[in-house]
């Protein structure tokens, strides 16, 4: 059992979820959801929800203009900025998981513009005492990336970096050595948001980093359905679905924890046994 | 026509503590492929040859000075100029950036171009370049500037264009450009985002702003060719700043040249309704937007925050990251026109020098008629007249209720 209440260890508890999905011969599964939506209290249930089956959380901090996103994830953090939700907020809501007993990994999403305005070592201290474990910035690549990722090392948390698949050979080798806790591969050119087929050259792309890196390696973009997870863990670490669990908190009329643990209660069996060789 | 690279931006496209490359992993190849593409074509005499041609024979360049005497006499202090970037081919400075852009695209071997716009003026120049050389062309307009601006949504829509409604966030320039970096992000390895100021990440600021500078360029030989001497202030209005910096640029050196950049009050600064990032420091602090820190209008938590200005082109929360270097260094001066001053001068102006002003422009001239009557009859004011304002027609109609 790790301590949470001792911060400086994130980057130890993304390394030992990657390493026990390992031993399970699976992919990690790492939901997104935004913070927030549809409202405070529905959001904190339903992350609460689906902690139990998922290896790691990605959780969404909104932002006005998120320029990556698609239009799934876009409405969910507008619904969730026009609620009321604030930086602070998200970290109140993190810290009241972890008063839950939620002790799954939490990689914190945002756009980097928040982060400014809240301060970048503030930030950094304030997401590890509420218990998460790593930043995802999008719009910050590792040339923009060095305060955030000084303030994260400090106190214990990963800065997670990109790759996409239009990333060169230099960048990959770049982006390979810097990386900590895992790195996020971006599975297609475009915004988040579920598509119907994942791209072909997918495992080529995973094949090129991996000769490189050090960490393990999390496909997210476009994954919505068990199949398409099965397909991904078969080639990568860690598979990140956002985009198509907001849709089924969506479709569900009532009982939207119920719906989205059950979604990815699915996902999770699609992943199961997915590193079988 | 020469372009020599400057000292500002660094190699890492850094103003000073602004600019940078603030974009998804995605983009950052296609960011580099252009840097170098940008370099290799600004020093190749025939790119550059090419381009010189068409901005003479196609758009009409140079624009002229002309002297706004009715104007000076009436207002009875310095004498104002007007360098008329109205009278180029599609109606605005807009069409220099988009030309330059084009022909780099096409040497890039990019036939697909995608391109935001507030007022239109950039999304007509883009249309207009793309017809010209055979590209391809999507423009991003936020719904409520496709209400206001319909001659330009029509004159895109001529010109071959497609004109995409953004019904996200504010439904203005800053959505159209997170939706330009959207549909960038998604086919980037076809597309060109030809931006249309002196915004986003590097290489941007940079060479939109070098695309921009003939406009300072001739403005300088001008002014030593007409009246003997250079201005003793430069007024342009500022929404990117695109228009701005083109003149400034040449300027630079010239520290008797005062430049004054003019940002849209609104409604006036203290309800809030405005776009004066440099003048309202309650709300506009450093930030990141649109892959550039600059200073940006935001809430205490980091939320962009809504804008107003009766002129679409001047609707955008954040500002030129080499606007806000020049500021931080005081070499330029910042202030702002409201909404009811720019509709002023660009009443005075129709009626007194029979020049329809861009309600953009028109904020610069607000700014010349406010100070020319502090100056000497022998000082000289340099307006920017970015654009025509055919496009203001319906606004200015429904403001003046006539």
């Amino acid at each position: 059992m790790t301590d949470l209440n001792e911060p400086a260890n994130g980057r130890a508890r993304i390394a030992a979820a990657f390493a026990q999905t390992q031993q399970a011969r699976s992919a990690a599964l790492m939901p997104y959801y935004t913070l927030g939506y549809p409202n405070r209290q529905t959001s904190v249930d339903v992350i609460a929800a689906i902690a139990p089956h998922s290896d790691l959380l990605e959780l969404g901090v909104p932002f006005s203009d998120p320029l990556a996103d698609g239009p799934t994830i876009q409405h969910s953090t507008q619904v969730s900025l026009e609620n009321g939700t604030t930086v602070a907020g998200c970290l109140d809501m993190v810290a009241e998981l972890r008063r839950r007993g939620v002790d799954t990994p939490v990689m914190l999403m945002g756009y980097y513009n928040p982060i400014l305005a809240y301060g970048i070592a503030n930030y950094a201290r304030d997401a590890a005492q509420a218990g998460a474990d790593g930043f995802i910035v999008p719009d910050l690549p590792p040339e923009e990336a060095d305060e955030l990722a000084q303030a994260a090392t400090a106190v214990g948390l990963a800065l997670i970096y990109f790759l996409a698949p239009t990333s060169s050979p230099a960048r990959i080798a770049s982006v390979a050595e810097k990386a900590q806790g895992f790195i996020y591969l971006v599975s297609l050119t475009g915004v988040t948001g579920a598509r119907t087929a994942v791209q072909t050259d997918l495992a080529a792309f995973v094949a090129r980093v991996r000769q490189q890196a050090r960490v393990p390696l999390a496909v997210g973009f476009g994954i919505s359905t068990p199949q398409q997870a099965a397909q991904i863990g078969g080639l990568a670490d860690g598979v990140i679905v956002g985009s198509a669990l907001i849709n089924a908190v969506d479709r569900a009329e009532v009982d939207k924890p119920g719906a989205a643990a059950a979604f990815v209660q699915e996902l999770r069996e699609g992943v199961m046994g997915s590193r079988g060789e | 026509m020469e372009m020599k690279p400057t000292s500002v931006p660094d190699e890492r496209g850094k103003f000073g503590p602004y600019g940078g490359q603030f974009v998804p992993e995605t983009l950052m190849p296609a960011l580099e492929e252009l840097i170098r593409a940008y370099d290799e074509a600004r020093r190749d005499l025939g790119f550059m040859a090419e381009y010189e041609y068409l901005l003479q024979s196609y758009v009409g360049r140079p624009s002229p000075i002309s002297h706004a005497r009715r104007l000076s006499q009436h207002l009875g202090g310095a004498q104002i100029y007007l360098k008329r970037e109205d009278l180029n081919h599609s109606g605005a400075h807009k069409i220099n950036n988009a030309l330059g852009q084009a022909l780099l695209a096409q040497r890039m071997g990019k036939r697909r171009i995608v391109a935001e716009t507030g007022a239109g003026q950039h999304g007509v120049g883009s249309a207009t370049a793309c017809a010209l050389l055979g590209l391809e062309c999507i423009v991003y307009m936020g719904s409520v500037d496709i209400a206001r601006q319909q001659p330009n949504v029509l004159r895109m829509k001529l010109l071959g264009a497609e004109v995409r409604p953004v019904e996200s966030g504010s439904k203005t320039l800053k959505d159209a450009i997170n939706e330009a970096i959207r549909d960038w992000v998604t086919n980037v390895e076809t597309t060109h985002y030809l931006l249309g100021s002196v915004l986003g990440p590097h290489p941007y600021p940079m060479m939109v702003r070098d695309f921009q500078s003939v406009i300072g360029r001739e403005a300088r030989e001008q002014m030593m060719a007409q009246v003997g001497r250079l201005p003793d202030t430069i007024i342009a209005c500022v929404g990117g700043g695109s228009n701005a910096m083109g003149i400034f640029h040449a300027f630079r050196d010239d520290e008797d040249v005062e430049l004054i950049g003019v940002e849209a009050g609104g409604e006036g600064i203290a309800g809030g309704k405005h776009a004066a990032r440099f003048a309202d420091l309650s709300v506009s602090r450093i930030g990141v937007l649109h892959g550039t820190k600059s200073y940006v209008m935001q809430t205490p938590d980091g939320q962009i925050m809504e804008t107003h200005s009766i002129s679409a082109g001047l609707d955008y929360p954040s500002v030129g990251p080499e606007h806000a270097l020049l500021r931080d260094q005081e070499r330029a001066g910042y202030t702002y026109a409201t909404d009811e001053e720019a509709l002023a001068a660009f009443q005075t102006l129709c009626k007194m020098e029979g020049v329809i002003p861009a309600l953009e422009s028109a904020h610069a001239v607000a700014e010349a008629i406010k100070r020319a009557p502090t100056m000497r009859p022998d000082q000289i004011i340099l307006v920017n007249l970015s654009g025509r304002g055919d496009k203001d027609l319906d606004t200015v109609m429904g403001a003046l209720a006539l």
